[in-house]
């Protein structure tokens, strides 16, 4: 019975398409979420331009399936309860695929919606492990690797290269930072001769953070693993300089943002972060960035190549597929290789892309510096 | 103090602080390129965030409040939070969305330099410019003709005016006051963290409510008390039991001390009469 009603659906829905689609202007709907305002734009944006480049050049080149590729883009300042009324629009609106959202707190709600609508959504940046793991949301894949994995690197890294013994572990209660330090906090236990001498979540958006950098040098931490974005993370590296502590402190892609050594300027050097491979040796990559320096004048934010890629990993799909149908575009995107700016990528069964990872960065004289 | 005159919560007060800082940091890093250093640096970008300031919050009063002052009370408060998200997206379209580093504004002290790790030249001159502050606005409020029409006003505004004070030039120069404050500590704060954007503001003037709340409405060495009270418990929450906790026992202690003190720690309780 059930299935001849999902048959029934199906034969509507395709009736439906093919309707709208003798109707309407042809065009390829490319939805485009992420905080375009907001103190998180500057991770948002870039993935909008790369966007913007890559349909340009799709488009000149005859456009996905013979139509042109259309981007519909929407801002959702990175909060759970915009991304929602984001995602809802965008249905509306009729995208056919979404490239978004960008953090993942605001990802997780906005992707139950996409689901009910059969949407494949794709994240540039959306590094929570259970957005993937889980299996709650099959419509979904990404082209950045998840925060256990960067927790590994991180943890490996700080006990490994910088030999620390008494590790405090610090977050921002978001979705994001807390998944990340609970990772890094299993990995330390598990490690032997190695301690969590503090593990706790400080709130965002707060004036000071003296009280909690007391406690770490209360505790001796000989290292800090900070999860959470560049604005608190810069707050609490200066505190800790001004306090003459030498702690090192290890941070994720959150903090890895030029932003971040804007703002903590000299108290920046020295601090670590891990981010996604430098890909800089890539023709392709090299070119993606030639663009967004030839009409922007300077060099692309974060997740600008993921974003990119993510855009052509979407649109391969769609061409691959024959249609954007979603049970042929989330096929293509597990079995199509597709070389994109941050190499070879395709996704697996859960929808994480495979052949892209993380590395570690150091800030040295203004630059995050990868550490082989 | 705006609310002890008016009876309103001027939401717009974090705002003013902000713009303070923001004003700052421009007037600072001109003069930088300029060719100036040290103490001259700090006293002009303060003189300029408490103008700037100072004329904010005056402006502030004359557009979003003097026209509503014989409305129901909740037309001006309702005011107060629009004028509150205006002047933050103003900053946020014409500035940035970005945090701007800003710099040390403080010269750092050499005799200071042994124990600057427990307690540096910043927190010197923020522990002194309040307390001086703090004196100097008691005393202007005691015992300057100013302060005595202020007193008046915040007692009775109707009897105020039948016998001569101008409540409308006292109200303003309350809001010019206040303003000024805000743009000092402000600048203070700003050159403590090095880093300010358009929404510091916001927190700033949920935490100094609160704290005047807490030290009693319309006392000003309760106001002090009050934010000398809340930082110390959220510190001593997040030393000694979990930072994840702060907020919740700073405002768990704000409940006890209303249920006991309802005018707060040093407000005293007014008979309303009939």
């Amino acid at each position: 019975m059930k299935t001849k009603f999902r048959t029934l659906a199906l034969a509507a829905l395709v009736t439906l398409t093919f309707a709208v689609s003798g109707i309407a202007a042809d065009t390829i709907k490319l939805g485009v979420a992420g905080p375009h305002s907001g103190d998180l734009a500057s991770y948002g944006i870039p993935t909008v331009r790369a966007a913007e480049f890559a349909i340009a050049e799709i488009n000149a080149a005859g456009g996905v399936l013979g139509k042109q590729v259309e981007l519909l883009v929407e801002d959702d300042v990175c909060k759970a309860e915009i991304a929602t009324n984001v995602a809802a629009k965008l249905v509306a609106d009729g995208a056919d695929v979404v490239l978004g959202h960008i953090c993942s707190g605001a990802t997780k709600p906005a992707l139950g919606i996409y689901k009910d609508a059969g949407i494949v959504t794709m994240s540039p940046s959306a590094t929570n492990p259970g957005l993937t793991q889980s299996g709650d949301y099959p419509n979904f894949f990404r082209t950045i690797a998840s925060d256990d994995m960067q927790a590994m690197l991180g943890v490996n890294f700080t006990v490994k290269t910088l030999g620390a013994k008494r590790v405090a572990v610090i977050h921002d209660k978001g979705d994001y930072g807390k998944g990340y330090a609970e990772f890094a906090k299993m990995f330390l236990e598990r490690t032997d001769g190695v301690e969590v001498v503090l593990f706790e979540g400080v709130t965002p958006g707060a004036v000071d953070y003296s009280a909690i950098v007391q406690k770490i040098k209360g505790e001796k931490a000989d290292a800090v693993i900070f999860g959470g974005y560049h604005p608190e993370a810069s707050k609490i590296v200066t505190q800790m300089r001004k306090k003459k502590m030498d702690t090192f402190f290890i941070s994720d892609d959150g903090v890895k943002d030029n932003t971040f050594i804007k703002v903590a300027g000299e108290f920046a050097e020295g601090v670590y972060a891990s981010g996604p491979q430098d890909v800089s040796y890539l023709d392709l990559y090299k070119k993606v960035e030639k663009l967004h320096k030839d009409k922007y004048g300077e060099d692309p934010g974060a997740f600008y190549k993921e974003g990119y890629a993510a855009t052509m990993a979407l649109l391969n799909a769609i061409e691959k597929a024959g249609s954007t149908d979603y049970d042929a575009v989330t096929k293509a995107l597990r079995t199509e290789f597709v070389e994109t700016p941050v190499g070879k990528i395709s996704f697996d069964e859960k929808g994480d892309a495979i052949g892209v990872g993380f590395s570690m960065y150091k800030v040295t004289n203004g630059k995050y510096v990868e550490q082989k | 103090m705006v609310y002890g005159i008016i009876e309103l919560i001027n939401f717009a007060h974090g705002e003013v602080y902000m713009i303070g800082a923001f004003v700052a940091l421009i007037v600072a890093s001109v003069l930088t390129m300029a060719g100036f250093t040290g103490p001259a640096v700090l006293a002009l970008a303060m003189v300029f965030a408490i103008i700037y300031s100072g004329a904010y919050g005056f402006t502030v009063e004359k557009i979003a409040y003097k026209p509503l002052r014989h409305a129901p009370r909740l037309s001006p408060l309702i005011s107060a939070i629009g004028m509150s998200i205006f002047l933050q997206n103003y900053v946020l379209l014409v500035q940035t969305p970005d945090f701007l580093p800003f710099p040390n504004l403080i010269p750092e002290l050499e005799f200071l330099d042994p124990i600057s790790h427990i307690f540096s030249s910043n927190d010197l001159a923020i522990l002194s410019i309040t307390t001086l502050s703090m004196v100097a606005l008691v005393l202007f409020v005691k015992y300057t003709r100013m302060g005595k029409a202020m007193r008046a006003t915040s007692q009775d505004r109707t009897m105020s005016t039948l016998v001569g004070i101008p409540i409308n030039k006292v109200i303003s120069t309350t809001f010019v006051i206040g303003s000024t404050l805000a743009a000092i500590g402000a600048v203070l704060i700003a050159s403590f963290m090095q880093q300010i954007n358009f929404y510091i503001g916001f927190v700033a003037g949920i935490k100094a409510f609160t704290a005047a709340v807490l030290g009693g409405i319309g006392s000003i060495p309760g106001a002090v008390l009050g934010s000398l009270i809340l930082g110390l418990t959220e510190s001593f929450a997040t030393g000694y039991i979990r930072s994840d906790y702060e907020d919740v026992f700073a405002f768990a202690l704000l409940v006890i001390i209303l249920i006991f003190r309802p005018a707060g720690l040093l407000g005293k309780t007014k008979t309303q009469k009939v």
